[in-house]
């Protein structure tokens, strides 16, 4: 699992409410068999026009200022919808290290961490601010995990709350299927225990 | 301590506590489909790992399978691609599939109540949010990502942290034409597409003991459109009943076993949740989608709502987002609003008992000039008992596309999809934008109302169709 220490660059507002895994990126991209190469898919259908080559200049992330971001900040509930982990797979390989936003929808959230990048929970009125502020050329953020506070370059600076055991696998790109295999007598000791009719795809 | 349903089947799969951390959870059932496995499969062969439980896993193709004749060559191949690497997998690693030749294929949270895996108490899991239906039958089943699809190949069990949990209780009865369909639209209208993140939700109450196992399923499946983990109903004699005499339900002697344990899984009297929701079903009417999001609902008798009428800021423009998206204009009937196509089918709506509703509707009438319909049966099964009932000949006769078993329109991978524009009346779950194709425009409805706006070419109430 890759691994999350402190991040500082860009910052780029996405002010919408809702934002589904559907937009973050649209089905057609999910028939790859690959991990990789979902950037260019980001927010596709936002980020192009009908014809599917022509940025969109409406689109908050196409303006040139924004060109690099490493800091997503956005609205609630984003990440809502399907559990496609095709959607962290392309905020990542966009280049996204952090997502800022009031809430997020549990499975992105927990996909997110798998893939080494962190989604940090501010109160709405912060949010509201930051999305303000990102509309500078050149804001930048800097999000560190280990202290766990994010700060930016007119002087913010907030804590931010973090499950330490997630903090923890993050910190150290911790292989979880593993941590879980160093368990395994319990694993087997516990299938010795299921009962007889708990059969899954076989017959009795 | 009096106990609910969700504790007691969270402490029974417990396989390993640390303080600290999360809990490691066992699963008893693993459902695989072709879009979100193949990395999982992949990240298997660069550790050398294989799958612990190929028993307990079962996989199927449905988001990408074309809907079309099965004799007819696969002509995206990229979908070919991906559906091979499944074949591919399943034979490497030794998990049973049910392929698009298979008379078990289907979506995969129709089959596995279908085939009886799907049973009270258990853990289940899938690469897909919808696995909130299995909750239908007192099974704790929750979607999840391609790592943790990976996670459970490997060692059939999940680090989960203790969600919180609801009762949303529906007290009374359904109206006439109100189906389990808008009761979940009620909800999800009530409490918001984020209301019930973080908590595993459990259903009560008279109208829901009074849904067959279809309508619950219904009822589940949505759950994770409020943002819940999971959504629970209590199994009881109905449950029993449908998963009795199923391909893997249990047999004899494993049977009462089974049954005696599912009845001790209820919440007990006076168990206690974080949080109650209340509705009455006497006073849910047919519910619609106006917007983009399946919180964005109205009565079907409703006015299409104004930004105005939100009090935050950030929804009032996520609604006139909406509005533009889906070309509506605030204040107006929604029955007024022209379809140009109508989809029935998907795993909210696409069992036995919703084609039963939709041809009820349908019998002796004719889809207006103009309206592309579609049915898409949930599963093989679903279509061959349809067929044997003579379903298809009522959707053929009134101008319906009868189609192979698969997702189909409900989200477009195959090449059923809306154009720029489209409208649709749809029996699915998400009206994302673009879900159903880029531009389409999508309003979630029950089979019923999809049936009667499919003769009408607008929506209607079906309260008064009835009167017609
Ligand atoms: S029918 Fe739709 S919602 Fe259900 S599994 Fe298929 S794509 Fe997902």
């Amino acid at each position: 699992m890759e691994s999350f220490t402190k991040v500082t660059g860009l910052a780029a507002p996405l002010d919408r409410v809702n934002a589904d895994t559907d937009q973050i990126i649209p089905k057609q991209f999910l028939k790859r068999i690959e991990r990789t190469g979902f950037g260019q898919f980001l927010f596709f259908d936002w980020r192009y026009e009908a014809d599917g080559t022509t940025p969109n200049p409406e689109f908050e992330l196409n303006q040139p200022q924004y060109s690099g971001a490493v800091v997503l900040i956005t609205g609630k509930n984003f990440g809502c919808g399907s559990s496609r982990e095709h959607a962290p797979w392309a905020l990542a390989d966009y280049g996204f290290k952090a997502i800022l936003a009031p809430s997020y929808a549990d499975i992105f959230y927990n996909n997110c961490f798998k893939n080494g990048i962190l989604p940090v929970v501010l109160a709405e009125e912060t949010i509201a601010m930051l999305l303000e502020r990102g509309k500078t050329a050149g804001y930048t953020m800097t999000v560190d995990l280990e202290n766990q506070t994010v700060t930016d370059s007119e002087g913010f600076s907030q804590p931010f709350e973090v499950d330490p055991f997630r903090r923890h696998c993050l910190l150290n790109g911790l292989d979880d299927i593993g941590l879980t295999l160093q368990h395994e007598p319990d694993i087997t000791a516990y299938e010795s225990k299921r009962p007889l009719w708990k059969r899954g795809a076989v017959a009795a | 301590m009096p106990k609910t349903m969700f504790e007691k089947i969270w402490e029974a799969h417990v396989v390993r506590e640390t303080v600290g951390q999360p809990s490691l959870l066992y699963i008893d059932l693993h459902l695989v489909h072709e879009v979100t496995s193949p990395q999982a499969f992949e990240g298997l062969r660069l550790t050398g790992r294989k799958v612990r439980r190929p028993d307990l896993t079962v996989a199927t193709m449905d988001h990408n399978v074309p809907t079309t004749s099965r004799s007819l060559p696969i002509l995206d191949q990229i979908s070919k691609k991906q559906m091979e690497a499944l074949s591919d997998n399943c034979r490497e690693f030794g998990v049973t599939l049910y392929d698009i030749h298979s008379k078990r294929q289907g979506i995969v949270h129709v089959i596995g109540p279908e085939l009886g895996l799907t049973q009270p108490g258990l853990t289940i899991v899938c690469g897909d949010s919808h696995t909130s239906t299995h909750g239908a039958f007192g099974a704790l089943a929750f979607g999840i990502g391609t790592s943790e699809v990976e996670h459970v190949l490997a060692t059939q069990c999940l680090p989960q942290s203790l969600p919180k949990t609801m009762e949303i209780r529906v007290n009374g009865k359904l109206g006439e034409g109100v189906t389990a369909k808008d009761i979940i639209l009620a909800i999800i209208g009530k409490i918001g597409t984020d209301g019930a993140t973080g908590y595993v939700v459990e259903y009560t109450g008279e109208a829901i003991r009074a849904l067959s196992m279809e309508g619950r399923m219904t009822i589940c499946n949505m759950s994770i459109e409020a943002g819940a983990r999971a959504g629970l109903i209590a199994p009881d004699e109905k449950t029993f009943a449908y998963i009795q005499g199923k391909t893997f339900a249990p047999q004899h002697a494993e049977w009462d076993e089974a049954v005696a344990s599912w009845r001790q899984l209820p919440s007990d009297p006076g168990a206690k949740y974080d949080t109650l929701v209340e509705l009455n079903a006497a006073e849910i009417a047919p519910y619609v989608s106006w917007g983009t999001s399946p919180g964005m609902v109205i009565p079907i008798s409703g006015l299409i709502p104004s930004p105005d009428d939100y009090a935050d800021a950030a929804d009032r423009r996520a609604a006139e987002r909406a509005l533009e998206y889906m070309g509506l204009t605030a204040g107006v009937s929604i029955q007024t609003v022209a379809l140009d196509t109508v989809f029935i089918g998907s795993c909210t709506n696409g069992r036995i008992e919703d084609l039963r509703a939709a041809a009820g509707i349908l019998k002796g009438h004719h889809v207006r000039a103009g309206i592309r319909a579609l049915v898409v049966p949930g599963s093989v099964p679903v279509k061959l008992q349809a067929e044997a009932e003579g379903l298809d000949t009522i959707f053929k006769d009134a101008g319906f596309d009868w189609r192979e078993a698969g997702c189909s329109m409900c989200l477009g991978m195959n090449p059923d999809i809306l154009q720029p524009g489209e409208r649709c009346a749809s029996t699915s779950n998400r009206n994302f934008e673009g879900r159903q194709g880029k531009g389409g425009r999508t309003h979630l409805v029950s089979p019923q109302m999809a049936a009667a706006a499919s003769i009408a070419g607008h929506l209607v109430d079906i309260r008064e169709w009835d009167k017609n």
